[in-house]
């Protein structure tokens, strides 16, 4: 199948990225963007196919468990790819003009193409397990996209609170999935939309709706959550017009338009989403206002308009959903273009703070016309691609069944606000006098202009011929949401009627509060300060709640006392085993005991003797030479009963106990402080109980026969099977290899800290010793 | 720590408690003996070494740091697992060889059981000398 191998190429592509960089230097952006254009040509040649039939695949991953990896390319999933892909190459050239310099360029590409192909995953993922995989991965690429610059700490935070948020979502997303394969009998999407009828009436129907649009929301940065955006600014522009405008945020709204033909069609839906969609658009709307900063502007602006694609889908009708994928792919155009755009200036001119930028066209040509096509193409101006969405956007909700008169006006208003917003950013920089004069400000080097040059004369080629998108794009993916084939339309010319108004009226707002754009800062500045809790604020407050617990608990728990150590262990393995088997160990004579001969009862009063030493040695060489003469002998019990092995490793692991107790005693003052009588008692009663306890449990242990003796088969099968005469080394080489694995490599961790832990408390040397 | 007699020991224990090790490797999978006591054995030998001559000289006559004998040995073992996997058994089944002259044979699990022993030599030694080193 030809898209797990383009996915999987992703990664590879990835892989190699670092490598390249340091062969190719510069170059390495214009090559490694080759792969995603491919990924493109795919996709464009799936979609002149005719009828585009949606592909499916799938490979076991786990048969016992009955997980498959799917794979499902339909319209919707070719609508992403070409996103993911197409912007993606840009990215990469454009990423490779801004950092160029940066050593970590290599790594940039590196995360880039990884965020990539989670992407691309998504797009095409088949069924709910893998689209939760590669959901998280987005995730994580995300977290080390937006943590790029990670010497600074508030780009640390930023990043790890779209962690938190994205991630948090994710595990709605995972409970959501898991309980709508158990409602829908299958994790398969296509057999999901299949029986969707009885999931929409399932009991858990309510539940896995509002799951499903928990992670959704968390993506695609819906109120309460949307503050994670913003603040993910942080990044590097390239990765804020990657991910932050053109696609990671639009996986929530690709996951509902996904799951549209399962969960879609019911109440539920309709008013969850248009609630959460109509609150997050005029939300990230109002807050713009109060913006100075061109990435902060852009990114609450896409707030508004992610609240917008959420809204559509809500409204659930043929018309609402095509103007929902128009507006997806035309946002992704312009607001990925102005990002770029934002990049390029803060680039040439080292501010990105709209107040003081000023008169650029002069200098920046190039950059200015394609953020003006840009900017237009926000603001819905024909005839660019933009003006298409918005008229589409109007007649969907003029049409729109219920609350349709107050969505209509929210819509206006938000609309209106980022046609201001588009202004600003767009127009706004290049126009007027030069501010703060300093250095010559140049044009931006090709490798930055390649993007948004491209982005925004798409914008403009789709809008005068609208053909090339309505059948081959758009309609096979309104197919995928509708489950049933669409003819789709899209025009530049309707003629005039209520929705021409409804353009014209919104342009004309949005010039005014551009042409008010002081005084309207200046309120949104006061609205800002006047909300007493933000969102952002309540997720700081959850985030300091966490740090405390964590730091209680381990100051109860780890307290650093050896003592409290070893006395929770033993006290609790004492109580817990007492608790438990208690009332089943008989204290008769088990039948089975081997004589008891002199040499052993001579030896074991010595270890009695040896061990009533240790507590009564006054000095610590005397304690360790009683505790060494309890070791050894056990290890010569061990010989008197037969088990020579167990004998040599006890006898060996003493000495060397020995040794190491010796080289720190040097270093330990002598014994000068002796326990209080009450914590002898103390110490004594839990030794009892301990000695108590273990010999019940060895005594139980010799009278229960569960099953057949497993040392039986051991003995009986050590040559034959392992070809070995030592079963006990056999058990541990060959029957029971995996648990020495895993011994030996607990062993070889604990050195690790051991060594380190000791060399800590030395100064640091210079240099290797 | 110097002391003559310790020394003059040490050189002739060292060799003979080395070779003792690699004996208790080899002969492990039918008397006592095994990767384990073997690598505790040579541990031993390398903490003699170190007392008699410094953590250096020790250092040197084993050649590679302790760290690295601990990753190869764990290397070994898991890298012992694999044949098996390639030829569709669990992971860390037993492969043996014909039976040669003698009944000796070959076999993964001795692969293993050598990993087990420098990892135990490589855990040793590297806590040995840490605290001897300070």
């Amino acid at each position: 199948m030809l898209f797990a191998w383009l996915i999987l190429g992703t990664f590879g592509a990835a892989a190699v990225a670092p490598w390249l960089y340091r062969r190719a230097g510069a170059r390495a952006g214009w090559l490694l963007a080759a792969w995603p254009l491919l990924v493109v040509a795919a996709a464009v040649g799936r979609l002149v196919r005719p009828g585009c039939p949606a592909e499916a695949a799938g490979w076991d991953w786990a048969p016992t468990l009955g997980l498959r990896v799917g794979l499902y390319v339909d319209g919707l999933s070719l609508l992403m790819i070409l996103l993911v892909a197409g912007i993606g190459a840009l990215v990469l050239v454009y990423g490779g003009g801004y950092l160029k310099g940066d050593a970590r360029l290599g790594r940039f590409y590196a995360q880039t193409l990884l965020f990539m192909g989670a992407m691309l995953g998504v797009s095409t993922a088949g069924d709910l397990i893998s689209l939760f995989v590669f959901w998280e991965l987005t995730s994580i690429a995300s977290f080390l996209l937006i943590g790029f610059h990670h010497a600074d700490a508030g780009t640390r935070s930023a990043a790890r609170q779209a962690l938190l948020v994205t991630g948090g979502g994710g595990l709605a997303l995972l409970a959501g999935s898991l309980l709508l394969g158990l409602a829908g009998g299958s994790f398969e999407i296509v057999q999901l939309a299949g029986a969707a009828a009885s999931i929409r009436s399932h009991g858990h129907y309510g539940a896995i709706l509002i799951l499903v649009v928990l992670g959704a929301a968390t993506k695609s940065a819906q109120a309460p959550f949307h503050f994670w955006l913003p603040g993910a600014m942080a990044a590097p522009t390239p990765v804020s017009a990657y991910l932050h405008s053109a696609t990671m945020v639009k996986a929530g709204v690709f996951l509902l338009a996904r799951l549209a033909p399962v969960l879609g069609g019911t109440a539920e839906w309709h008013y969850l989403l248009t609630l959460l969609g109509v609150t997050t658009m005029l939300l990230g709307a109002l807050m713009a206002l109060g913006q100075t900063d061109l990435k902060r502007l852009l990114a609450y602006s896409t707030v508004s308009m992610l609240g917008l694609l959420v809204l559509l889908l809500g409204l659930d009708t043929t018309m609402a959903v095509e103007a929902a994928l128009v507006i997806l792919l035309v946002h992704s155009l312009y607001k990925g273009a102005l990002f770029m755009v934002a990049g390029a200036v803060d680039h040439e001119t080292g501010t990105r703070n709209v107040q003081d930028l000023g008169g650029l066209f002069r200098c920046m040509p190039v950059t200015a016309v394609a953020a003006g096509l840009a900017a237009l193409s926000m603001s819905g101006f024909p005839p660019l691609l933009g003006y298409i969405g918005k008229e589409l956007l109007y007649e969907a909700k003029l049409q729109a069944p219920g609350v349709g008169w107050l969505i209509l006006g929210a819509g206006v208003l938000a609309n209106a606000l980022n046609v201001a917003v588009a202004l600003t950013v767009g127009i706004r920089p290049f126009l007027g006098r030069p501010k703060r004069p300093r250095a010559p400000v140049h044009e931006a080097p090709p490798a930055l202009l390649t993007g948004p040059v491209l982005l925004a004369v798409l914008g403009l080629v789709f809008g005068l011929m609208p053909g090339m998108l309505a059948g081959p794009v758009i309609a096979p993916a309104a197919a995928a949401v509708h489950a049933q084939a669409t003819q789709i339309e899209l025009k530049l010319w309707h003629g005039v009627n209520a929705v021409l108004l409804l353009s014209l009226a919104t342009m004309a707002v949005g010039a005014g509060l551009f042409a008010m754009r002081k005084r309207v800062r200046r309120l949104g500045e006061r609205l800002a300060l006047t909300v007493p809790f933000t969102p952002s604020r309540i997720y700081g407050q959850l985030l300091e709640g966490l740090m405390d617990l964590a730091k209680d608990q381990t100051r109860i728990l780890q307290h650093g006392r050896l003592r409290g150590y070893i006395f929770t262990v033993l006290a609790g393995a004492v109580a817990a085993t007492a608790w438990g088997a208690w009332g089943y160990i008989q204290w008769t004579r088990p039948d089975r005991l081997a004589p008891v001969s002199p040499v052993a009862v001579v030896v074991g009063m010595l270890v009695v003797a040896a061990a009533l030493a240790a507590v009564r040695a006054a000095s610590r060489l005397g304690a360790v030479l009683a505790l060494g003469g309890v070791g050894f002998g056990v290890s010569l019990l061990y010989m008197v009963y037969g088990a020579p092995d167990l004998a040599i490793t006890q006898l060996l692991v003493e000495t060397l106990t020995m040794i190491l107790f010796v080289l720190v005693l040097r270093r330990l003052p002598r014994l000068r402080e002796f326990s209080a009588s009450r914590q002898r008692l103390r110490d004594g009663c839990i030794a009892a109980a301990v000695g108590i306890t273990m010999t019940g449990l060895v005594w139980q242990a010799l009278q229960v026969q569960l099953g057949p003796a497993i040392s039986e088969f051991y003995a009986r099968s050590s040559v034959p099977l392992a070809f070995g005469r030592n079963v006990v080394n056999v058990i541990l080489v060959d029957f029971r290899a995996l648990d020495t694995l895993g011994e030996i490599t607990v062993l070889a961790v604990a050195a690790l800290g051991a060594v380190y832990l000791l060399q800590r408390r030395r100064p640091p040397q210079e240099g290797p010793p | 720590m110097n002391s003559v007699i310790l020394r003059g020991a040490a050189r002739i224990l060292v060799p003979l408690q080395l070779a003792g090790a690699l004996g208790l490797l080899v002969r492990g999978h039918n008397d006592p003996g095994g990767g384990f006591i073997a690598g505790l054995v040579a541990a031993g030998a390398f903490t003699l070494l170190a007392l008699a001559e410094g953590v250096a000289a020790a250092q040197r006559w084993l050649r590679v740091a302790p760290g690295t004998l601990t990753g190869v040995g764990l290397l070994l073992a898991l890298g012992s697992g694999l044949p098996a996997l390639v030829l569709g058994r669990p992971y860390l089944s037993g492969l043996w060889s014909g039976e040669w002259a003698g009944g000796v044979r070959l076999g993964t699990p001795l692969i293993f059981d050598a990993g087990v022993f420098l990892v135990v030599l490589g855990v040793g030694v590297s806590i040995v000398f840490a605290l001897m080193e300070e």
